[in-house]
C-alpha cells in the first residue's frame, strides 16, 4: 500500500493540474471564449507559477481560526462600548466613508475574481482567482461586522449598499470597479490584481488601518490585521499575472503597458478620497497624504518599475502628474466635500487652528498660500451663522466622475479643463489621464452614469434636491448630512463625555 | 476599435444625449481663480435662452455668495467657450452663438484674485 499522506505541493498539483479536464468534444475557444478578444497571447499555461499553493481544506482551517479571533475582538469592542473610546466623533466619518465607498468594492472584487476564475484556460490561474474571490467575500462580511457596532451609535451607516449604487461621490469607486469588471479577464487582472491590489493597496489600507489604530478604533484595526495575510497573497497573484503575460509573448507588452497607464491613473483618482481622509478626517494624524504618497507610491513604484523594465515596461504615464498633485490633492478633495456637505452621507467641518497649523507644517509650499485663506473665510461664514454650501451642482469628469476640482499644476488656482468630441458630442474631463482613457475606448465611457446629469434628466426621484437626497439617495436629511457642528452625532458624543458644545461656550463667554 | 468587446461593432448607449434633458441642454460655467466654488457648475438650460439670462440669472445664482461677486466689472470680463476666447452676444440665444450641449464657459475677472488674493 502506498503512502496516502500527501504533502501540500502534491495536494495542490492534484487540485489544479490533475483535476483539469481534457477538452475532447468542444473547442478550447468555445469554452474559454473571453481569453483572446483583448489581444493577449498565451502560448503555454503550464508556465504559470502558482503564487500560493493553498488547498481548500487548509484554507478553511486557517481562515476559521483567524475569524474566531477577529469576532472575539468585535464582541469585546461592543461590550466595552468601544465607540466611546475613539479619539473624537469626527473620526467615525472616516469609517462611514470606508463602509459606503470601500467595502462594496470588496464585494465587487468577489464578483470580479469569481468571473475571471472561470475565464482563464490555465487551471492554476483559475484556482488562484477563485481563492481570491473567497477572500474578498470574507472581507466584505467582516468589514460590515466590524463597523456594524458604530451603526447603533452614529448616523450615516444604515443604507450603505443602497447609497453605493446611487450617491454622487460613491459613483467614483463604483464606476471604477464597474469599468474593471466589464473589461476582459486580463484587463481585470491588471486593473484590480496588479494596479489596485499590488501597486496602490498600501496607499488605501495603511492609512485606514493605521488611522484606526491611532484613533482608538480596535474593531477596524483588528480587521486590518486579519486581512493582511490575504492581502499578501493577492499581491503575489497581481505580480504573477503581469509577469506571466509579459513572458508569454512580446506582443502583450504594449497592451499591458496601456492597461497599467490607465488603471494606475483610475486607481489614483479613486484614492483622492483617501487623501482627504488622512489629512482632514483623522483627529490623530498618521502621516500626511504627501508623506504616504512618497513612501508607498513614489519609492515603491520606482523600484517596482525598475524591476519590470527588463520586460520593456516603463513607469506609468501620468505618474508625474500624480506626483505634482500631491501637495494639493487632499485640500482640493476636502473643499469638494465641504462645498457639497449638504449632499453627503457623512459630516464635514473646518479644521481647528491646531489642525490648520499641522497642515501648514506638512504642506509648506501650498497650504498657507492657497488653502488657509479659503478655510478662514468659510469659518468666518460659519461663525456668522451662514455656513457655506455650494448652491449649484458641479461639473463632473466623464471618466473618473469626480467633480472637476483639480487644477493645472503650472497654474494651481486654475481648474484643469479637458474636452473631446466624439460622434458629434462633447465630453469633458479633469485631466489628460481621464481624457486619454475616454479617447481610447469612447464606446465604453459614453455610457458613464454621471450623477449630476442623471438628476437633470429626472432619473433620481423628484424635481427638488430634497427628493433626490432624501428619497433617492436615502440620506436622513439634517441627521446624516451637513456640518459636524450641530449634528446629532456631535450632540451624542458630547453627552457621553459631558462636553459642552463649542457654541454654548461662545455664548457663555460673550 | 472604439472599445475592446466580445461582440463585434459594439455600440454603447449615449446616456447624456441632449434629447434626454427634456428640451434643455447642459451648460457648464466656471469662474477662474475663484475656487471657493470647488468646481465649475452645471445647469440644465434651454438652447433658446439668450446669453443675458446666463449672465443675469444663472451666474448670480451660482456665484453671488463670493465677497468679490459685487465688484465684477462685466465689461472687463474675459470669456472662454470650450477653451477658445469668446465674446458673448447678450441678445443672441445659446444655440445661435455656438454654445451647444455640454459646452464649458469660463470667465476670468482681471484684478479680482479671490479671497485674500489666494485664488479662492
Amino acid at each position: 500500500m502506498s503512502n496516502r499522506k500527501l504533502n501540500l505541493k502534491d495536494k495542490y498539483r492534484l487540485l489544479t493540474r490533475d483535476l483539469e479536464w481534457e477538452y475532447s468534444y468542444r473547442d478550447y475557444e468555445e469554452i474559454f471564449k473571453q481569453e483572446s478578444f483583448e489581444g493577449i497571447k498565451i502560448t503555454d499555461w503550464s508556465k504559470w507559477e502558482d503564487p500560493f499553493r493553498l488547498t481548500m481544506d487548509s484554507y478553511w482551517k486557517y481562515q476559521a481560526e483567524k475569524e474566531k479571533k477577529l469576532y472575539a475582538i468585535f464582541d469585546a469592542f461592543a461590550q466595552n462600548n468601544g465607540q466611546q473610546n475613539v479619539t473624537d466623533a469626527r473620526y467615525v466619518n472616516a469609517i462611514k466613508l470606508f463602509l459606503t465607498g470601500v467595502s462594496p468594492l470588496e464585494y465587487q472584487a468577489y464578483n470580479g475574481f469569481a468571473h475571471v476564475g472561470r475565464q482563464f484556460g490555465g487551471v492554476g490561474a483559475r484556482v488562484a482567482c477563485q481563492m481570491q474571490s473567497l477572500d474578498e467575500l470574507r472581507h466584505v462580511q467582516t468589514q460590515i461586522h466590524a463597523m456594524s457596532h458604530y451603526n447603533k451609535h452614529f448616523d450615516g451607516f444604515q443604507e450603505f449598499p443602497h447609497m453605493h449604487d446611487r450617491v454622487w461621490y460613491l459613483s467614483v469607486p463604483k464606476s471604477f470597479f464597474d469599468d474593471a469588471r466589464s473589461a476582459g479577464p486580463f484587463e481585470f487582472m491588471v486593473a484590480i490584481g496588479f494596479s489596485f491590489e499590488y501597486v496602490l493597496t498600501n496607499l488605501l489600507f495603511v492609512p485606514f488601518m493605521s488611522g484606526a489604530a491611532y484613533n482608538g478604533d480596535m474593531a477596524t484595526v483588528t480587521f486590518g490585521f486579519s486581512a493582511q495575510s490575504d492581502e499578501a497573497r493577492h499581491m503575489t497573484l497581481g505580480l504573477e499575472i503581469i509577469k506571466f503575460m509579459l513572458e508569454q509573448h512580446e506582443d502583450n507588452v504594449p497592451i499591458v503597458q496601456r492597461w497599467i497607464n490607465k488603471w494606475l491613473w483610475r486607481g489614483y483618482r479613486v484614492l483622492t478620497l483617501v487623501a482627504m481622509m488622512m489629512d482632514y478626517m483623522l483627529p490623530n494624524k498618521v502621516m500626511s497624504w504627501q508623506e504616504s504618497f512618497e513612501v508607498y507610491f513614489e519609492e515603491a513604484a520606482t523600484s517596482l518599475f525598475k524591476d519590470l523594465a527588463r520586460y520593456g515596461i516603463e513607469m506609468p504615464a501620468y505618474a508625474a502628474t500624480a506626483i505634482e498633485e500631491k501637495e494639493h490633492l487632499s485640500h482640493q478633495a476636502w473643499s469638494i466635500f465641504y462645498n457639497y456637505g449638504h449632499a453627503a452621507a457623512f459630516h464635514t467641518w473646518m479644521p481647528t487652528d491646531q489642525e490648520m497649523d499641522w497642515l501648514s507644517e506638512k504642506y509648506p509650499n501650498t497650504f498657507d498660500k492657497y488653502y488657509r485663506p479659503r478655510y478662514e473665510k468659510w469659518r468666518e461664514m460659519e461663525e456668522a451663522g451662514e455656513r457655506y454650501y455650494n448652491p449649484t451642482l458641479p461639473m463632473l469628469c466623464q471618466t473618473c466622475q469626480i467633480p472637476m476640482g483639480f487644477t493645472d499644476m503650472e497654474n494651481p488656482t486654475l481648474t484643469s479643463y479637458r474636452q473631446s468630441e466624439y460622434d458629434g458630442e462633447r465630453y469633458n474631463f479633469c485631466s489628460d489621464g481621464c481624457k486619454d482613457i475616454f479617447d481610447h475606448e469612447p464606446e465604453k465611457y459614453v455610457q458613464s452614469w454621471l450623477p449630476v446629469h442623471q438628476i437633470y434628466q429626472g432619473n433620481c426621484g423628484g424635481a427638488e434636491m430634497e427628493d433626490v437626497l432624501g428619497e433617492y439617495y436615502r440620506i436622513n436629511l439634517g441627521v446624516d448630512n451637513l456640518d459636524f457642528h450641530g449634528s446629532p452625532d456631535e450632540e451624542r458624543w458630547n453627552a457621553w463625555h459631558n462636553l459642552q458644545p463649542a457654541e454654548d461656550k461662545l455664548k457663555e463667554a460673550s | 476599435m472604439a472599445v475592446a468587446a466580445i461582440t463585434e461593432n459594439y455600440v454603447g448607449e449615449r446616456l447624456d444625449r441632449v434629447e434626454n434633458f427634456h428640451g434643455n441642454q447642459v451648460l457648464y460655467i466656471g469662474w477662474d481663480h475663484h475656487l471657493m466654488f470647488c468646481a465649475p457648475v452645471a445647469f440644465p438650460v434651454s438652447p433658446q435662452a439668450p446669453f443675458r439670462q446666463v449672465l443675469e440669472e444663472l451666474i448670480p445664482g451660482a456665484f453671488s455668495l463670493h465677497p468679490e461677486f459685487g465688484e465684477i466689472d462685466w465689461d472687463e470680463v474675459q470669456w472662454h467657450l470650450n477653451g477658445e476666447p469668446f465674446t458673448p452676444d447678450m441678445d443672441a440665444t445659446l444655440a445661435e452663438q455656438g454654445i451647444d450641449h455640454k459646452s464649458a464657459v469660463r470667465f476670468a475677472t482681471p484684478g479680482l484674485n479671490g479671497i485674500k488674493g489666494c485664488g479662492s
